[in-house]
């Protein structure tokens, strides 16, 4: 695997706080706009959870997680499940950003032989964990990594990300039963809340609130945060490493489509979408880039 | 290494139950396999699980009456370098299939799942948790080896040779007593079948409890002038073919007994393998795509014709396909 670094800043060895929290915005920008190009040379796929992952997945991967490209097998790492498998341009375009993948190869997204499937598959990239797709199910592999790490004595923390369509399927609340039975305060649960899935509203479709309580009922430690706040989200997770005798869930609320004006808060771009040339130039000169970058996203050899 | 000697040392000439047999050979393999965890859904008393629960309790892992998220969670634990076996009743199998697909065949993990309350096993429970489907589930998921082993020797011998093998595993136990088939000498090996009687008639190829009635049957054929052939095909996938084509070469004529439906089960891999390699006449004894009922094992098989009797009707009417057979070609000539 080509350990190629593709970042839009120059990456600086100084983190004091404020750098490292541009540092980690510049990946969710560039998560989107790999998200967006990958999606658009694929015909298909589900950008808007892309979009509202960005900066949590930016987070775990720059600050939170002890997981690096040259050691995915290190038995001490940090785990992240993406329990929200359709998600995956996200996760392979922070995975680009960090080293784990090569970033032209991440967009043969959903393409016959490309390892980046339109859900994530472990025997084609080891660095994602688990095989994810069917919502719920990424959630109890995690918990087994977290129990299977406590039985180990392992220090490692393991985080899973879950959509908010996802709580409606009833494995999601064995395993929140689950993890608290079994004290598993090395577990991280991380709910992308921007309120919409694939066909309308949660509220819509199957009412989710008074979300929170339900949490505590299964009495896990709670955030409640801005998923697109870069320094509450790094707080958050140091708060959520220090819990006790808990596992923690950090309910991010975010917006659908975020930093995509034509995407934001519409359901319709859950997916699978198709994106026409003209829309994802749209989409990526709002996030930002140039005639140059776009170019360089969307004429791209092969794609 | 020991292959579970202490196990089949405490079943003795006992009939024990298939569960007994699995749950013991667990609890004594705790210590040699220091990386096995065991899996319950609140059954661990009547899957044998309890052994293990008893001998190694830091290593038993309680998920309560969550078998999706028990299945699941098994993925999760092979990932960080544990053995899981994953214990509960053949249903609540079937209620987790997507989560063995994913999350472990999928994800090629190192996971076994073992099921009590198989077929007839679950008798008096009723129709509700009698599973007839789980063969035929679990067999159509790729990478995924499928086994059910015909008495307390085999099932010790089984469980042991499911922990050495590398990759996921669907195993059938079962929690009434059986009678013990095999000498402590008997083999099992993950794959292969075995000729248990020979014959030149008919080939009876059975699984799990339906490998006692097929020896029966072939007992009562005998009488009536019928050699009989029996093959303990205790490995449903990946099925033994070469066996077969030997079986087919050499009788001409079959019977698959199973305590399954006759859709997806061991009829299907066997009439798979001969349609492709060797076709020949062959029979199914099963459950006839109908749901169970409450009664006793022993009581259950006679009512769904799963015993000797009927095996070896089934037998008589493949050899005499197969004289037609021959009678057509000779016409011909």
């Amino acid at each position: 695997m080509a350990l190629t670094i593709r970042s839009i800043s120059e990456e600086t060895a100084p983190t004091p706080a404020q750098d490292l929290e541009k540092l980690l915005a510049a990946a969710a920008v560039f998560v989107r706009r790999h998200a967006i190009a990958s999606i658009y040379h694929a015909g298909s796929g589900h950008p808007g959870g892309a979009m509202s992952v960005a900066d949590l997945l930016a987070c775990l991967f720059g600050a939170e997680l002890n997981f690096w490209p040259n050691a995915i097998d290190d038995p001490d790492r940090d785990r992240f499940v993406l329990s929200k498998g359709h998600a995956a341009p996200a996760l392979y375009a922070i995975g680009a950003h960090y080293g784990f993948c090569d970033s032209k190869a991440a967009l043969g997204l959903r393409k016959l032989g490309s390892a980046f499937q339109g859900h994530p598959h472990v025997l084609d990239l080891p660095w994602v964990e688990s095989s994810t797709g069917s919502l719920g199910q990424g959630f109890s592999v995690a918990l087994g990594m977290a129990m299977g790490l406590k039985l180990k004595r392992s220090s490692a923390r393991v985080y899973t990300l879950l959509g908010d369509g996802e709580l409606q399927t009833g494995e999601v609340w064995e395993a929140a039963m689950c993890a608290a039975h079994h004290q598993l305060d090395n577990l991280c649960v991380i709910i992308d809340y921007n309120k919409l899935q694939s066909d309308n509203r949660n509220d819509a479709i199957l009412r989710l609130e008074p979300l929170a309580a339900k949490w505590r009922a299964f009495d896990w430690a709670i955030a409640e945060i801005d998923g697109h706040d870069i320094a509450q989200i790094l707080a958050t997770f140091r708060r959520a490493g220090a819990t006790h005798s808990r596992p923690s869930v950090i309910i991010a609320h975010t917006i659908k489509g975020k930093g995509v004006p034509f995407m934001e808060n519409i359901a319709s771009w859950h997916g699978s979408v198709k994106l026409t040339r003209a829309q994802a130039e749209e989409a990526l000169l709002a996030l930002g880039a140039n005639r140059n970058e776009i170019k360089e996203f969307l004429d791209v050899d092969g794609c | 290494m020991s292959m579970a000697a202490d196990t089949l040392q405490q079943i003795g000439s006992r009939a024990v139950s298939l569960d007994e047999a699995f749950g013991r050979t667990l609890a004594e393999l705790g210590g040699a396999f220091s990386n096995l965890v065991v899996l319950d859904a609140d059954s661990a008393g009547e899957t044998g699980a309890h052994y293990f629960r008893k001998s190694h309790p830091e290593r038993f892992l309680q998920f309560g009456v969550a078998q999706q998220n028990m299945m699941a969670a098994a993925g999760g634990l092979a990932a960080v370098g544990l053995l899981p076996v994953v214990t509960t009743f053949a249903v609540f199998c079937l209620r987790a299939v997507e989560q063995a697909r994913l999350s472990l065949a999928y994800s090629r993990r190192n996971a076994k799942i073992v099921a009590s309350h198989a077929g007839l096993d679950a008798g008096p429970d009723g129709g509700s948790v009698q599973a007839f489907e789980d063969l035929a589930a679990f067999r159509a998921i790729p990478g995924m080896t499928v086994i059910s082993p015909a008495d307390p020797v085999e099932t010790a011998l089984a469980t042991r040779a499911i922990l050495d093998f590398d990759g996921p595993v669907y195993m059938r136990a079962g929690c009434h007593a059986a009678k013990r088939l095999f000498a402590d000498d008997h083999r099992f090996e993950i794959g292969k079948g075995r000729i248990l009687r020979d014959g030149s008639d008919v080939t009876l190829v059975a699984c799990g409890g339906e490998v006692a009635h097929a020896l029966d049957a072939a007992e009562l054929l005998a009488n009536d002038g019928v050699s009989a052939r029996v093959v303990n095909m205790a490995t449903i996938k990946p099925i033994d073919r070469t066996l077969l084509v030997r079986c087919a070469a050499e009788t001409g004529a079959f019977v698959a007994a199973e305590d399954h439906n006759v859709h997806g089960g061991l009829g299907s891999a066997v009439a798979e393998a001969l349609a492709q390699m060797s076709p020949c006449p062959l029979e199914f004894v099963g459950i006839k795509d109908v749901f169970g009922t409450s009664g006793e094992p022993g009581e259950l098989a006679e009512k769904f014709a799963l015993t000797a009797p009927h095996i070896a009707h089934a037998a008589k009417r493949a050899i005499e396909r197969k004289r037609n057979i021959a009678g057509r070609r000779k016409n011909f000539r």
